[in-house]
């Protein structure tokens, strides 16, 4: 296996299993135990890796919070395009992604885990007033059925028979 | 009243792995390896499609022989995977699942008295398919020390002169087993001396772990003497669809669709709709699953050396098939205790012929994380076992 086919398969593999055990996946993919090692802390240096993350269903827990995404338009600037206004954007803690979007507006932002108050006050106070945004249009996730490949709506079931030739 | 059973019905033996699976399905809590089909869901994009045809009211027969665009994509499929040419509208028939083919080749060959080669461990319906057609069915015993690939030599001396067919169970179920392209070669020069016809169920083709799998119709001089037999159950995970196929010489599929035309008239058409769009756009599906059942093929691999169990690495299918022998019980005695002690099921290997004795079949069809509980129970039985002796 070559370098970029084993990275591709570790990546595959953590990507939805942040948690396993590197000596198991080593195993799983044919691999010693010290060449995954190293793969993933070189691919965590390089930025490849850029963290270890939980998926948390807060539906099922007591939390009231909510999610926003927002749709925001803006005049990019000359030389820097949306880079610094993304960048006045990202640096606030409470939000947590931003992508440059094509289409119908310009960036997208998403707010997680917070009260309605709280993202009320970040889109009125904090985005509506940065002089290059035109306009924002806040929308809530009312339920999340699937996030990062994972279906949170249903548990899988195993619906086969017991014993098949 | 009369007896309104046939004698050769009555004397087939059901499957032995129906007597295991009525003891297994009155066990609430039992965890299950003894699954013969993919856990995944057929891919949604296949699903899809099977709805959209059914939205459009394509809910009439197909011509006998399968929608001309899916035999289209079949010989297309078997062009890029296998390297061999079938006319998709002479000599590439849709069936009701691989085991309809099976049947259909056997009908359409055997003469009453005529002997097919099946060598075992294998799948249940050869033997029994074998007989109804008025065929011999000659059973030909792989062994473990060859990793149950079959050997030119012990084919050989299981030829008579009424031989007529051999049938090619690779990749294999039950014992995971593969032949690469230097068996095939060896088998063939034995099936061309003999003029035999060799009946290839190619139905795990796409779960093979070392090599791509090489069919045995691909080889020179073999093609017009051998049946392929694959489907989608394994490869696309559509068990339930019912959807396989047969190629062949034209004048062996004529005769298979002729008889296909009365018993079965044509394939479910929803499953061919969506399996067109399965050979269109699945490869990608297949190769994620694939790699998927070669993680737990080497886990699995692993976990049965730590605990000392003897099985050879199968290459194939998503099978293991560990040597329990040192424990002093049959199969059937091993599985009955294990299931009743620790709640696992596994199938004995006697389910696939007598020389299956002394081993068991564990599927891989199962998460990591239900591999890992099962594994976990096994590991306790061999060391009760052991510490019983």
């Amino acid at each position: 296996m070559d370098k970029i086919e084993t990275r591709k398969k570790i990546l595959k593999a953590i990507e939805h299993e942040a948690r396993v055990d590197l000596g198991e996946l080593a195993i799983r993919l044919g691999l010693s135990e010290a060449e995954v090692a190293n793969e993933m802390s070189e691919m965590e240096k390089e930025g490849v890796i850029c963290g270890y993350l939980t998926l948390v269903d807060w539906d099922r827990t007591d939390s009231q919070t909510v999610t926003a995404l927002i749709e925001v338009r803006c005049t990019p600037q000359r030389g820097q395009g949306f880079d610094t206004i993304a960048e006045r954007i990202y640096k606030y803690p409470e939000v947590n992604s931003v992508y440059l979007i094509s289409g119908g507006f310009d960036l997208m932002v998403t707010l997680e885990g917070k009260t309605l108050k709280e993202i009320a006050t970040f889109v009125t106070d904090k985005l509506s007033t940065q002089e290059s945004i035109l306009s924002c249009a806040t929308h809530f996730i009312l339920r999340r059925y699937k996030d990062h490949g994972t279906i949170l709506a249903k548990k899988y079931e195993d619906e086969r028979q017991l014993i098949t030739p | 009243m009369r007896d309104p059973i046939a004698t050769k019905v009555n004397e087939m033996q059901s499957s032995g792995i129906r007597k295991f699976f009525d003891i297994v399905s009155e066990m609430k809590d039992a965890i299950s390896l003894g699954v013969g089909e993919p856990d995944f869901d057929t891919p949604w994009h296949i699903r899809d499609e099977g709805i959209y045809s059914l939205e459009k009211g394509r809910t009439f027969y197909t011509s006998n022989a399968g929608l001309k665009e899916l035999r289209t994509e079949i010989s297309k499929y078997l062009e890029r995977t296998i390297n061999t040419t079938y006319d998709p509208i002479k000599e590439v028939l849709v069936t009701v699942g691989g085991s309809e083919a099976i049947d259909l080749a056997c009908r359409a060959m055997l003469n009453p008295g005529e002997e097919v080669i099946v060598p075992e461990p294998s799948y249940v319906s050869y033997v029994p398919c074998v007989v109804m057609a008025g065929g011999k069915p000659v059973i030909l015993n792989l062994k473990a020390e060859d990793e149950f690939r079959l050997k030119p030599d012990d084919l050989e001396a299981a030829i008579t002169p009424k031989t007529k067919i051999l049938i090619m169970p690779f990749p294999n179920n039950p014992t995971g087993a593969i032949m690469e392209k230097e068996d095939l070669e060896k088998i063939a020069e034995v099936v061309i001396k003999h003029d035999l016809i060799v009946v290839s169920d190619e139905i795990y083709s796409e779960l093979s772990y070392k090599e791509k799998h090489v069919s045995i119709a691909s080889l020179p001089g073999m093609r017009e003497r051998t049946v392929v037999i694959n489907g989608f159950s394994k490869a696309f995970a559509m068990t339930g669809w019912r959807l396989g196929y047969a190629c062949a010489p034209e004048n062996i599929c004529k005769q298979m669709t002729k008889l296909h035309q009365y018993c079965i008239m044509c394939a479910p058409t929803t499953s061919q709709y969506a399996a067109v769009e399965a050979l269109k756009h699945g490869d990608q599906d297949v190769a994620e699953m694939r790699e998927a059942y070669n993680q737990r093929r080497r886990f699995l691999m692993h976990e049965f050396r730590k605990m000392g169990l003897p099985c050879f690495e199968p290459y194939g299918a998503f099978y293991v098939f560990p040597d329990i022998s040192e424990f002093g019980m049959t199969s059937d005695e091993f599985c009955t205790t294990l299931l009743k002690e620790k709640k696992v099921a596994v199938v004995p290997g006697t389910a696939f012929g007598a020389c299956g004795e002394g081993f068991v079949r564990i599927s891989y069809a199962y998460s990591i994380e239900n591999l890992k509980v099962a594994l976990e129970r096994i590991n306790e039985f061999l060391i009760d076992l052991r510490s019983r002796k």
